[in-house]
């Protein structure tokens, strides 16, 4: 456990984001099943569960990316910074400004490096090409890519390589400056020494944003996360701080998950 | 024994007919071909791209035809391409999921493959026989009609092939549909989508009945868009037909620049779209 | 360009941190005015969504007028000669007496000789890609068979107009009359004098035509076969043969007819191969070597000639009949070729 994770447990956390009640349906088929907890404010929480859990699922209602989808929906309340983002009238658009994602696969932009940084501060803010440069720079810096391509901005993503990409996809969050950035199974593509570098970068950015992270990966989640959420079968089963999930397990499903008797 | 030996037999047989039917089937193919460059080639000369279409029995070139071929297909692909494009990023994007975009799709395919010559029809109802007379206009019209179904198809086709976690990841920045699409699928897309445009070009620089009868001819060069313009493809139908030795021949030399233009086209879209593939 | 400072490597150098969190809190004030910035975005994308809307629709219109205004161009016929039009061999510009079936005939017949040279051909020309051709070949040839299928039709006129005609005139059409002329039914197929042109020679060469279509059709059809299934069938022993036939074939049925009907729909709408060879005859013969006509070489031939507004409505409502055939076989196509497309996906 890091050095912020103990003092918060004097000081309790603040909490950015707060599910209650949360269903969600593909069509016909329920598989959130009134999921209610907290996203702790600069905290990292892990989202762990057997495939179809539903934890890919939550981090989506999130952002609202299923709104992309037709005939998928959540029901209940996702309040943050106190206001329900589930809400028609938010701006979806904005909502998803303040809350950054990272995709399991590496997603670079079919465009240059620097390009696919400044694609997202585009968006929102018209910055002087030395004011983007700078952004772009501390982008690339803040997901500790910038000394692997500071030579070569102008070449496509798509040259890099695999962990290089993810942490450019990770950059290209930061630069947009949101609040929250959700991680689904950000390493699952990736060799071991480009999964040590974006959990280090993970641990880091904890620091300055609010991080939820799926992961199939027990020992990641145990590496990096403060809190650790166990879903099963669309239903939260357990939420705690991630020492206590792992080590004195309320319910005997997450126990037999984490001591892998199913999964 | 006599089973397995009747089995090898027809097995025979079978492959046998195969590759007579390659054999048969490529050498009209060749035939064709071969004719036309050896028919095509005894009538190139400067003069067919500097003099215009003659009178019967006299030299001339296909200078009209040639610029008439280029101005009306210019046009046709300059309407033709943003009305597909458009249509076809509503079936990919917008309206993927739609009822719409289900029956556009359907309709759009049979428009892929009507008649031309009944796409010529329609545009002398709605153009040239309310002005009262047949123009360029009407026929990059008639042009126009038949590159957006190539184009639709082209574009929805290549945008499904962008992959949607591209599209997610956008969307995950705050960025609206509209950069999602103009800014990051557009561009991944971009090999295939000019590749679709070079096919609708293609595709519409040898078509002959939609201007039959809509553009008509025009034995002059004229830059007249609302009077009649002469273009490769019409002036081949009639100079063919006629009796007149010049004028087959002429008909011959333009069939051969059409068919060299066509293969030229679809040869840089293959390209283009394998170049793609490669590179990913 | 960009500053660099060598100090600034380490992954986990707390100073890089804390830097770039200075500089995004100082840009934060840019921030404030993102109400107006989301406003102008979500304009532009509905503005966006409603061009790509409205383009959907005129696609539709196209449609829609194309049989609006047809309809509406040979109201005059329809309403001068009723359903007799579509019966009558009549075809008289002085008499002002028009009827279709010679057009109607002659467009079957073409399309039919057409598909029954092409599609055995073609079929086999798929096979001989998929499994015989020398690897080395397979690639080369497929894409010489698709480049042909997008040379336009009036190249495979004029060559049969010069080319294949006289050829015909001169050796195959003499033969055929002497093997045939004294057996009953093919003596009358084959009767007449040797015009070289006529409707077996338009059939002829709506097969050439047609045949690169169907081939690579065909060709992409039978990829679709799931390779371990080839691979069963090779395994207890099949021939090259007997996989096509009880594996690929009936694996691919319904996908290949679909092409064969997207092969059909061409050769019934096509016009300049047809229109040079056809020979303009409106009549019906028995004989397929007399001349004939169809419906799109009616049109070409004589719609820029027609005097008289019955005349020219006549013409038009054979373009509405072609039409109404060609969008029948053309739907049922998509509609075999969408079930394939479901099936392999």
């Amino acid at each position: 456990m890091n050095a912020a994770a103990q003092i918060a447990q004097v000081k309790a956390p603040l909490t950015k984001v707060s599910m209650r009640n949360l269903d969600f349906f593909y069509g016909e088929t329920r598989s959130l099943k009134d999921v209610t907890m907290p996203l702790y404010a600069n905290k990292v929480t892990s989202f762990i569960g057997p495939s179809g859990c539903g934890k890919s699922t939550l981090l989506r209602v999130l952002n609202r990316m299923y709104d992309l989808y037709p005939g998928q929906r959540a029901e209940g309340e996702v309040l943050l910074d106190g206001e329900n983002i589930l809400d028609p009238a938010v701006d979806i658009n904005a909502l998803r400004s303040r809350i950054g994602m990272v995709f399991q696969k590496p997603t670079p932009f079919p465009m240059s490096i620097y390009e696919n940084i400044a694609f997202g501060i585009r968006l929102y803010e018209k910055l002087p090409r030395a004011d983007m440069d700078a952004r772009v720079e501390g982008a690339l810096r803040g997901a500790a890519l910038w000394d692997e391509v500071k030579d070569k901005l102008q070449t496509s993503g798509l040259g890099l390589s695999g962990g290089q990409q993810q942490r450019l996809c990770i950059a290209r969050s930061v630069a947009v400056q949101p609040e929250i950035i959700l991680f689904d199974e950000p390493c699952s593509a990736l060799d071991p020494i480009s999964t040590a570098k974006v959990e280090e970068l993970i641990d880091e950015l904890a620091s300055r944003y609010t991080i939820a992270i799926v992961t199939h990966n027990m020992q990641q989640a145990v590496r990096v996360s403060d809190y650790t959420a166990f879903m099963y079968l669309g239903e939260l089963v357990e939420f705690g701080e991630t020492d206590d999930v792992f080590n004195k397990p309320q319910a005997k499903r997450t126990l037999d998950y984490i001591t892998g008797r199913f999964g | 024994m006599s089973l397995y030996a009747s089995r090898r037999g027809a097995n025979a047989m079978a492959t046998t007919l195969c590759w007579v039917a390659a054999v048969f089937g490529l050498s009209w193919l060749l035939l064709i071909l071969g004719s036309l460059v050896y028919e095509g080639v005894r009538g190139l000369s400067p003069a067919v791209f500097t003099e215009m279409t003659p009178p019967p029995g006299s030299k001339g070139g296909l200078l009209n035809a040639i610029a008439g071929s280029l101005v009306m297909t210019s046009i046709g692909v300059a309407i033709g391409t943003p009305l597909g494009m458009l249509a076809g990023t509503y079936m990919a994007e917008y309206g993927r999921y739609s009822k719409l975009t289900m029956i556009v799709r359907f309709i759009n395919d049979i428009l892929l493959s009507a008649p031309s010559i009944v796409i010529g029809l329609f545009v002398y109802e709605i153009l040239v026989h309310p002005m009262g007379h047949f123009s360029a206009i009407s026929g990059a019209v008639a042009l126009a009609l038949l590159v957006v179904p190539v184009v639709v198809r082209t574009t929805e086709d290549m945008l499904l092939l962008v992959p949607g976690s591209m599209r997610e990841a956008a969307s995950a920045l705050g960025a609206p549909r509209a950069h999602v699409v103009g800014k990051v699928a557009y561009r991944a897309a971009k090999a295939g989508l000019i590749t679709g445009v070079l096919l609708a070009v293609a595709r519409v620089s040898g078509e002959t009945a939609p201007l039959l009868f809509t553009a008509l001819n025009n034995q002059f060069w004229s830059s007249d868009l609302t009077a009649p313009m002469a273009s490769l493809p019409v002036v081949i139908f009639q100079f063919a037909l006629s009796p007149y030795k010049d004028w087959q021949q002429l008909a011959w030399t333009g069939a051969l620049l059409i068919t060299v233009a066509v293969l030229a086209l679809s040869i840089a879209a293959r390209a283009l779209s394998a170049g793609r593939r490669n590179s990913k | 360009m960009l500053s660099i400072e060598p100090s600034r490597r380490e992954l986990n150098g707390a100073g890089d941190v804390s830097d770039v969190a200075l500089e995004q809190q100082a840009s934060r004030s840019d921030i404030m005015d993102r109400t107006r910035v989301l406003a102008r975005i979500a304009l532009v994308d509905r503005v966006f969504h409603q061009m790509t809307r409205a383009a959907a629709v005129v696609v539709l219109i196209i449609l829609g007028g194309v049989i609006v205004s047809l309809v509406h161009g040979s109201w005059p016929a329809m309403q001068a000669y009723g359903f007799g039009f579509l019966t009558s061999q009549a075809w008289n510009p002085v008499t002002e007496n028009f009827g279709a079936a010679a057009a109607i005939y002659g467009t079957l017949v073409t399309s039919i000789i057409a598909m029954a040279i092409a599609v055995p051909v073609g079929l086999g020309v798929a096979t001989f890609l998929t499994e015989l051709c020398p690897y080395a070949l397979r690639r080369p040839i497929g894409v010489a068979i698709e480049l042909l299928a997008g040379i336009p039709s009036i190249i495979y006129g004029i060559w049969g107009l010069f080319v294949l005609a006289p050829f015909l005139q001169s050796h195959v059409q003499p033969a055929l009359i002497s093997a045939f002329g004294d057996i009953p039914f093919f003596s009358s197929l084959f009767a007449g004098p040797p015009y070289g042109i006529g409707v077996l020679t338009a059939g002829f060469i709506l097969a050439i035509m047609v045949l690169p279509f169907i081939a690579s059709i065909s060709r992409d059809v039978f990829e679709t076969v799931p390779p371990v299934l080839k691979e069963a069938a090779w395994g207890i022993g099949a021939t090259t043969w007997e996989v096509m036939r009880y594996v690929v074939v009936p694996y691919t049925r319904v996908g290949v007819i679909g092409g064969m009907m997207l092969g059909l729909g061409r050769a019934l709408g096509e016009t300049m191969a047809v229109t040079f060879v056809i020979g303009n005859a409106h009549r019906i013969s028995s004989s397929l070597l007399a001349p004939g006509t169809t419906i799109s070489a009616t049109i070409a031939n004589e719609f820029t000639e027609a005097v008289g507004d019955l005349y020219t409505s006549a013409l038009i409502e054979l373009g509405l009949i072609l039409f109404v055939i060609t969008f029948f076989v053309l739907a049922l196509a998509r509609y075999m070729l969408m079930r394939i497309e479901q099936k392999s996906a």
